[in-house]
C-alpha cells in the first residue's frame, strides 16, 4: 500500500515537471513530437532509477559514516556525470539500435536537474532502498507522461493559428499552465 | 565601451529568462513570490560570478579534454559553499528556496557561460559577463516574482496592495507559474517588436 501510494503521488499529485518544476528545460525542449519525447522518456527513466541508486549506496557508505555530507552535491553530481558517460559508452556497444534512438538526449541527461533533484530528495525524505527505487522509477514515469501529452498538445497546436507575440516559448508556456492546471485536480485523491 | 557591451549583454539582449529561455527549473520554482526572486537571482549571480571568474582564471591548467568535469566540480564547490553560508546567515531564504539552491549546479546558464565565455575570455571579461547575466537572470526573476505576487495574493514584497481574498490564486500554484511566464515573454516580444 505504502509503495502504491508513492507511485500514485510521484505519477499524478506531485509530478516532477507540472508540480515541482524539476526538468523543465527537455519538457519543453524534446516535446515537439511524440517519438522523441518517448525517447527522452526512455533515457531519463533509465539513468534516474540507476542513479538514484548508486547515489543512494554511497550517501549511506561513504557520506554519512564520515561526516561530510556537506560534499553531497559535488559527489552526487559526479556520479551522475560519470553514470551517463559509462551508459553511454555501454549501449553504444551493446545495443547499438538503442543508441542511435536515444541519440542526443543521453549526454544532455547530465544537465536535467530531475535527475539531480530526485537523488537529493531521496536522502530528504529518508526513504530506504526500496521506497528509493519505487519513488524514482514513478517520478520518470510523470515526468514521461507530462512529457507524452504535452508533446501530443504540441503536434496539434502546430496547426493553429497562434497570435504574433504569441508564437514559440510563449503560447507552449501556456499549453504547459493549463496542462498543470488539469494535474492539480489530481491533488485531492492522496 | 566595450566591457559596458559585454556586461549589459545579459541584461537585455541576451537574457537569460526571456530570450535565452535558459534556466527555467528556478524560474517557475520559486517565484511565488517577489523576495523568493530576488534571492534565488542573486544566489545565482553570486554562482555565475565566482565559477566565471574561477574557470577563467584556471582555463589553461584544465586540459581540453575534461573541461566540462572540471567546470562541474568547480561549480558544486562554489554551489556547496553558498549553500552552506546561506544556511548560517539567511536561514529563512534558505528554508523558502530549498531543493533549488543545491540545484544551482545544473543550471544551464552557469555551464552555458563557462563554456561559451569564461573558458576564452580573461577573467575580467568574465567577472562583468558573469555579472551581467546574473542580473539579467536576477530581473527576470524579480518581475515574475513580482507579477505572480501581486495578481496571486495582492501583495508586493510582503506590502499589503489590496484585500488578499480578491487575489487570482492560481498565480501563486504551479499552472500559474507557467501562465505568468508565457504571456511575459508574449509582451516583452510585443514590445520589441514595436520599438
Amino acid at each position: 500500500m505504502e509503495y502504491v501510494l508513492i507511485f500514485i503521488t510521484a505519477v499524478f499529485v506531485n509530478n516532477i515537471v507540472l508540480a515541482q518544476f524539476l526538468g523543465i528545460c527537455p519538457f519543453l525542449g524534446v516535446s515537439k513530437s511524440v517519438p522523441t519525447a518517448l525517447g527522452m522518456t526512455g533515457a531519463v527513466t533509465f539513468v534516474m532509477i540507476l542513479a538514484t541508486l548508486v547515489t543512494f549506496i554511497i550517501q549511506k557508505t561513504v557520506l554519512d559514516p564520515l561526516g561530510i555530507t556537506f560534499m553531497q552535491t559535488i559527489t552526487f553530481i559526479l556520479v551522475i556525470a560519470t553514470l551517463v558517460q559509462m551508459v553511454e559508452i555501454i549501449l553504444k556497444k551493446a545495443t547499438p539500435s538503442l543508441y542511435q534512438a536515444l541519440g542526443v538526449f543521453l549526454p544532455l541527461i547530465t544537465t536535467n536537474c530531475c535527475v539531480l533533484g530526485v537523488a537529493i530528495m531521496v536522502i530528504q525524505k529518508d526513504y530506504n532502498l526500496l521506497q528509493a527505487l519505487v519513488f524514482s522509477t514513478s517520478t520518470a514515469l510523470g515526468f514521461g507522461l507530462a512529457l507524452v501529452i504535452f508533446a501530443g498538445i504540441r503536434e496539434q497546436l502546430a496547426f493553429t493559428r497562434v497570435p504574433a507575440g504569441l508564437q514559440g516559448p510563449a503560447i507552449s508556456l501556456v499549453t504547459a499552465g493549463l496542462l498543470a492546471m488539469a494535474f492539480m485536480g489530481f491533488s485531492g485523491i492522496v | 565601451m566595450n566591457n559596458w557591451k559585454i556586461f549589459s549583454n545579459g541584461l537585455f539582449k541576451e537574457n537569460p529568462i526571456f530570450v535565452l529561455l535558459l534556466g527555467m527549473c528556478p524560474t517557475l520554482g520559486v517565484t511565488t513570490s517577489a523576495i523568493n526572486g530576488l534571492g534565488m537571482g542573486l544566489a545565482t549571480t553570486l554562482v555565475l560570478l565566482l565559477s566565471n571568474v574561477t574557470i577563467s582564471l584556471t582555463s589553461n591548467l584544465i586540459p581540453d579534454k575534461i573541461r566540462i568535469p572540471g567546470y562541474i566540480v568547480i561549480i558544486a564547490t562554489v554551489v556547496t559553499i553558498l549553500e552552506i553560508c546561506m544556511a548560517a546567515y539567511l536561514p529563512s531564504l534558505h528554508a523558502s528556496l530549498g531543493i533549488f539552491i543545491p540545484l544551482i549546479v545544473v543550471n544551464c546558464i552557469v555551464l552555458g557561460r563557462a563554456e561559451a565565455f569564461a573558458s576564452r575570455n580573461t577573467p575580467l571579461l568574465s567577472l562583468l559577463d558573469g555579472l551581467g547575466m546574473g542580473l539579467g537572470f536576477t530581473l527576470g526573476l524579480t518581475l515574475l516574482g513580482c507579477t505572480r505576487e501581486i495578481l496571486g495574493s495582492g501583495k508586493l514584497f510582503d506590502v499589503s496592495l489590496y484585500d488578499e481574498s480578491h487575489g487570482i490564486l492560481i498565480f501563486v500554484l504551479p499552472p500559474g507559474a507557467f501562465i505568468a511566464l508565457g504571456y511575459l515573454i508574449a509582451i516583452i516580444n510585443k514590445i520589441k517588436k514595436t520599438l
